[in-house]
């Protein structure tokens, strides 16, 4: 076709977004975090970067972790998706979620759910990862807030919950902490003193 | 952050994806997408036609019997979490381990980076070190392309462009060999300022007897470093053949530089991050 | 949960709930019926002549509805600012007896007029129904450009016969600041010890990994818009678009949503923000703009960015006898920090004594995004070359640098000190931040362990930086408290919080102050309608001003309550007491009352006549001057001389923010700042090609630091509190970025010192420190004598 921009054919795609089917013809071009946000405005899905760099837009695919900036919906057609809006169960926080809350890993909250989903995925396949694997899976997910400090100690909580030690966070009340299992941490042990 | 318009096709042969990038001049094939979206998104790439190879059979998996062969749409993770090539061939999670991010790692495949041929690619490297070689289907029947002929210039390759890279083929490792990569880290984009893949296989005298050593993110496509290669074979691997490798890795090689390295400190790095390579490779051995 | 005191405690943030969940909203969740998509032509080139816009292939295509130009847009929208004419004679002129502080400020038009400045300035706004659609019409919109000669260069643009941006600033001079005290010549003219470097405070961007975002509806209740904008300040940003659209400020109603950061380049509002108002004030109908994160490092404003000749003076004890700085500001194309060079030379004393000073500094237009405030604003600039100056003094003595510092630290004072520079810090005890991080980070035995690395070829590197900063700035800000029927709490304020945490914070003095129910407490902010006048989020200045306001307001409900509790306890008041969230007579045994049951009572209407209905309070705080954090901070770097690879291994803080409500929140605020300090000292760097093109323009090269980039940080504090606010805490937002900086590229130049490296400039990226390794040694800098 000689015009500016060729009429794509658009494209019928079944897509499962946390536990619900969805049915829509899109453009060949839409991405699938477009789709998320525009199409079922599910917009917990943030966009921060051009160049699939900063991670705030991380969705499972497939039980994959995925950057949804990078995938086109049509590439997800029969798939399925889970977004920061299906973490939490019944109310009930994952403790991803929660070791977020607990440890004071957000501040402005806009790379948060992608983080948490990166969280999320890596504790899937590391379920104990030391500091050093927890940075390192962080490499795709950028926060311009919180220094990355609160973060690993939020993943580490998870990590420590998902395991069943109980550990409890700040201000959150009574509960045991092993220090051996959390690293440092709480402030106090952290070297942190305020 | 918003493609031009294109066609989407999702073949589901090898076959059938031929023939739609026969009959689509401008089209081009879509593996793990983690290099054409993110240049479709900035629209510095704009083709007409995307033929999506995820539903075409047969193209992941990984098979180690003898030689080595790996599916051109077998993710990076998929190789990094292989068991059977951290036997086999521990270059090949270990490099999987450092491409880009989980995310990356998560759905960009071997064969959608040889076919892209991005400068500072990791993979690149690491195919020419261990002289891989990949299989080329096009209507005419399959070929294949040693990883040397594959790379041709930044971003080219010696594909048609209605051919499909399907497999890739590494030999299987001779006596006893060891083999490294070591890559000095963009801090922003995470690709290769420099990358050095080196495998070594050594004799029963205890001598060098192949030395293969690729660099990238130096220069325009993934190359050989010959001189160093040279100065190893027939030298025990030692400190010294080491060093005298290192220092003549930049040999006969011409070096790109832009705002972050320049081509004097790549010069220089690819000398230190030779050394790495050889003495990781060399400590692989056992 | 019921703490009996919140202030102090450590609480999970009130904020975070919706935020874990993605259930928030942010400018770009905003959806709103016929929603218009707006996507922006920027210029190509530095400089150049706009001779003609071809528009009809763009609003040929599916979906436009408008192609607008800085012509269309100029008959419903005014400029920017106003702006003035003043300042020049269009002549050469002898800039540096111009008068003090900003000059000539050009007017500035949302989309550009006749000239374009920078690559990257706004040309044309195209409307379309999808933003895709607005996308593929960006590429058809032709523009004619005649190219003009162009300076990227500060230092170029100020010399006779650069090309110049406007034709009231010679030699592209828009701002001057000088202060000179005390016989500078003598305090040079035979000093034992004289040290100077040319310093680079490099252009950085700010990066909020949300970036800009404006979206506007026609709004039936006012007859005017209302503004969705992501910014640290919207009762500025209504001020400013109500002025442009020849509207009263009634008639606009601006909102900061949920806000992804902003770190000082949310400030003031943008030419986006009028363009796509009055796209939909001029459509009537809803219009929606969201910044490309390309598009955010061309067209959000940059920080930092200025060269800086210093001079220091000291006799061979280390005593300082004078300090000079020159100091230029690149302002970039238009103005947006005409005042950064001005708080540079404010701070220029650090926390020293400075017997002469003499700090001249010059703003200079350039063919670059303009410069603005970047966490810190001039400050951070003045600490790293105070702290740089320091170091390089106590070398060029073969002194540590600890004793340095120690010599000429201001002795502790807390009623006020006013410094060479003219300032008046508030309360600082220096020498009890830089013993406690001695003590903390073992410095005796870092030293030990440095030298014996050294000797084993490893090259260890110890910084320190010794910062006080300026808080808190006014001129005013506001709260309200409103205690509702059922004893419920909504706190209402004039900041605009994006991360700072102050909906937590405000709520456990809410809690403690009145007995407030924590949990329940509700805080609104960032939305002109419903929160008195405000001056928003910037300067580390929400809970100081922000909070002293609040404070106020307590403190009169506080009285209020035990008024009516006095009157129904039948006790009198000064025997009310509050405590566990209740009001009780002192001595006397019972429950006391709830605050519930006072707000009953006070809208109840069976007090007697004297007493007011309702339990609210709006009010004002105007503070009578800043506040100055300060502290010391060492850092600890390896060195890798074969690549010049820089690893920081440690990273100890010690700040003095004064009082401390959420030590949570703090430790935040400062692992944060560190992150961006750091940021600047290793990774970042905004940079421009010959041609004015931007080479740095995606996170694909524009290093942020990632989770890899550092130790686990170890942060302590000090307290010191301020008499200026009812609180008496100062301020955390910016201050761990003002010390991050200096120390870690102290740390850097420290370990260089085999090589006699004194000083290199930042961003210490692993080729320059291989180079100067190279080069053995001087680059920019030399010791004299």
């Amino acid at each position: 076709m000689a015009t500016a921009v060729p009429m794509a054919t658009r494209i019928p795609v079944r897509i499962s977004v946390n536990g619900t089917e969805y049915a829509a013809e899109v453009e060949p071009r839409l991405l699938l975090v477009h789709f998320l946000r525009d199409n079922l405005g599910l917009t917990g899905t943030h966009v921060g970067c051009d160049t699939s760099q900063c991670g705030a837009c991380v969705v499972y695919l497939d039980g994959k972790s995925v950057k949804s900036c990078t995938v086109l919906t049509v590439q997800a057609d029969g798939g399925e998706v889970q977004t920061i809006e299906g973490l939490a169960k019944d109310g009930v926080y994952d403790p991803v979620q929660q070791g977020f809350w607990e440890m004071h890993g957000l501040q402005c909250g806009y790379c948060t759910p992608g983080m948490i989903m990166s969280a999320h995925s890596l504790l899937q396949r590391t379920p104990n990862p030391s500091e050093e694997e927890i940075r390192h899976a962080l490499e795709g997910n950028l926060c311009r807030c919180t220094g990355y400090q609160n973060i690993v100690k939020a993943i580490q909580y998870a990590a420590n919950q998902m395991s069943g030690a109980g550990v409890s966070g700040n201000g959150s009340g009574a509960g045991t902490h092993n220090p051996q299992d959390v690293g440092d941490w709480k402030g106090e042990l952290a070297g942190e003193s305020t | 952050m918003f493609p031009n318009q294109f066609d989407y096709h999702r073949p589901t042969t090898v076959a059938e994806a031929v023939g739609v990038l026969q009959q689509n001049p401008d089209a081009k094939v879509l593996a793990g997408g983690h290099s054409l979206l993110p240049a479709m998104k900035l629209r510095l790439a704009a083709p007409s036609a995307l033929v999506d190879l995820s539903k075409v059979e047969g193209l992941t998996g990984i098979s180690t019997n003898g030689s080595v062969v790996i599916g051109a749409m077998t993710t990076y993770a998929e190789l990094r979490d292989s068991a059977a090539l951290k036997a086999a061939l521990p270059i090949v999670p270990e490099t999987a381990y450092h491409v880009g991010d989980p995310q990356v790692q998560a759905v960009g495949t071997l064969g959608g980076s040889l076919a892209h041929a991005d400068p500072s690619a990791d993979f690149t490297a690491v195919a020419l070190a261990l002289d891989a070689s990949v299989k080329a289907v096009g209507a005419d029947g399959d070929r294949t392309i040693p990883a040397e002929e594959l790379f041709v210039d930044l971003f080219t390759t010696s594909l048609a462009p209605d051919e499909v890279l399907t497999e890739i083929h590494i030999p299987a490792a001779t006596g006893r060999t060891g083999m490294a990569y070591e890559k000095f880290r963009h801090p922003a984009s995470g690709y290769a300022v420099v990358g050095v893949a080196a495998v070594v296989s050594v004799g029963v005298d205890g001598t060098v007897a192949q030395a293969r050593i690729a660099v990238t993110g130096a220069t325009s496509k993934a190359t050989r470093a010959t001189a160093a290669e040279q100065a190893l074979v027939g030298k025990p691997l030692s400190a010294d053949s080491i060093a005298a490798a290192a220092a003549v890795a930049n040999q006969g090689l011409e070096l790109n530089g832009d705002h972050y390295a320049s081509a004097e400190y790549r010069a220089h790095l690819l000398g230190v991050y030779t050394r790495r390579a050889l003495e990781r490779a060399a400590a692989s051995l056992g | 949960m019921v703490l009996s005191r919140y202030v102090g405690a450590e609480v999970r943030r009130k904020e975070d709930p919706r935020l874990i969940t993605g259930t928030s909203m942010y400018v770009d969740d905003l959806r709103l019926p016929g929603m218009a998509h707006v996507g922006i032509v920027r210029s190509p080139y530095p400089h150049a002549r706009i001779t003609g816009i071809d528009k009809s292939a763009a609003l040929a295509m599916p979906g436009v509805l408008a192609v607008i130009d800085g012509e269309d847009l100029a008959e419903f929208c005014g400029p920017l600012e106003a702006g003035n004419a003043e300042g020049g004679s269009g002549e050469q002129a002898d800039y540096e007896h111009l008068e003090q502080g900003a000059l000539g400020t050009p007017q500035v038009w949302p989309l550009a007029r006749g000239v374009v400045r920078y690559v990257g300035e706004a040309v044309a706004a195209v409307v379309a129904e999808s933003r895709y659609q607005a996308e593929d019409a960006i590429e058809e919109v032709v523009v004619d450009y005649d190219e003009l000669p162009n300076v990227t260069s500060p230092e170029e643009a100020m010399a006779d016969g650069a090309p110049r941006l406007y034709e009231a600033n010679p030699n592209n001079v828009g701002a001057r600041w000088d202060r000179i005290v005390g016989d500078v010549g003598a305090a040079f003219t035979g000093a034992p010890v004289v040290a100077r470097a040319r310093i680079r405070s490099q252009r950085l961007s700010g990066v909020p990994m949300e970036t800009r975002a404006v979206a506007a509806a026609p709004d039936p209740l006012n007859q005017g818009l209302t503004v969705w904008t992501s910014t640290q300040a919207p009762h500025w940003n209504r001020n400013s678009i109500a002025e442009a659209l020849g509207l009263p400020t009634t008639r606009v109603r601006c909102i900061a949503p949920e806000v992804g950061g902003g770190f000082g380049v949310k400030i003031g509002a943008y030419q986006e923000d009028f363009i796509v108002s009055a796209i939909a004030y001029r459509m009537q109908r809803p219009a929606k703009w969201i910044e490309t994160r390309s598009e955010s490092f061309l067209a959000t404003h940059h920080g930092r960015d200025q060269w800086a000749d210093v001079e220091i003076a000291g006799e061979a004890d280390g005593t300082i006898r004078g300090l000079k700085m020159r100091v230029v500001q690149d302002l970039g194309s238009h103005p947006k920090g005409t005042d950064l060079a001005e708080l540079t030379g404010r701070m220029s004393c650090g926390c020293y004594e400075v017997p002469a000073l003499e700090f001249k500094s010059y703003g200079v237009y350039t063919n670059t995004m303009a410069v603005g405030a970047y966490r810190g604003a001039g400050r951070p600039e003045a600490a790293y070359y105070v702290e740089r100056a320091i170091d390089l003094l106590a070398d060029a003595a073969g002194l540590d640098p600890v004793e340095v510092r120690r010599k000429n630290f201001i002795a502790p004072f807390a009623a006020g000190h006013v410094t060479t520079a003219g300032e008046k810090y508030d309360t600082g005890d220096y020498d009890k931040a830089l013993s406690r991080a001695l003590e903390l980070v073992d410095y005796a035995g870092l030293r030990r362990r440095q030298a014996e690395l050294r000797a084993q070829g490893r090259y260890l590197g110890i910084g320190l930086a010794s910062y006080v900063e300026i808080c808190g700035f006014g001129p005013y800000e506001s709260a309200t408290v409103r205690v509702e029927p059922n004893g419920d709490v909504t706190l209402y304020s004039g900041i605009s919080p994006h991360g700072q945490g102050q909906e937590t914070t405000f709520a456990q003095l809410a809690a403690d102050h009145i007995g407030a129910d924590f949990e329940k407490v509700i805080f609104n902010h960032g939305d002109t309608l419903n929160t008195p006048q405000g001056n928003g989020t910037m300067g580390s200045r929400g809970l100081a001003v922000g909070g002293g306001a609040l404070m106020i307001s307590l403190n009169k409900i506080q009285n209020r309550a035990k008024q009516i509790a006095a009157h129904l306890l039948e006790a009198a008041v000064e025997d009310i007491e509050l405590g566990d969230g209740r009001y009780r007579v002192r001595g006397v045994p019972g429950e006391g009352m709830s605050l519930a049951e006072i707000a009953d009572a006070s809208y109840g209407g069976d007090l007697p006549q004297e007493f007011e209905a309702g339990l609210e309070s709006t009010d004002y705080f105007r503070p009578e001057d800043e506040t100055f954090p300060f502290g010391t901070h060492v850092a600890v770097v390896e060195v890798f001389p074969d690549t010049g690879e820089v690893k920081l291994n440690r990273y100890l803080s010690v700040d003095d923010c004064g009082v401390i409500i959420s030590p949570l929140l703090v430790r935040g605020q400062v692992h944060g700042g560190l992150a961006q300090g750091i940021g600047q000292a290793l990774f970042e760097e905004i940079t421009y090609g010959e041609n004015g093109e931007l080479l740095s323009g995606t996170l694909n090269d524009y290093a942020i630091p990632r989770a890899w980039a550092f130790p686990p940080f170890e942060t302590h504090h000090t307290e010191t509190p301020t008499y200026l606010n009812l609180l008496g805490a100062k301020g955390i937002g910016e201050a761990a970025t003002i010390g991050s900086t200096p120390a870690t590229a102290n740390a850097v130049i420290d370990a260089l010192e085999p090589w006699g490296i004194t000083h290199l400039d930042v961003p210490m990226t692993a080729e320059k420190v291989w180079r100067a390794i190279q080069e053995g040694g001087g680059t920019q800098a030399a010791a004299a004598d």
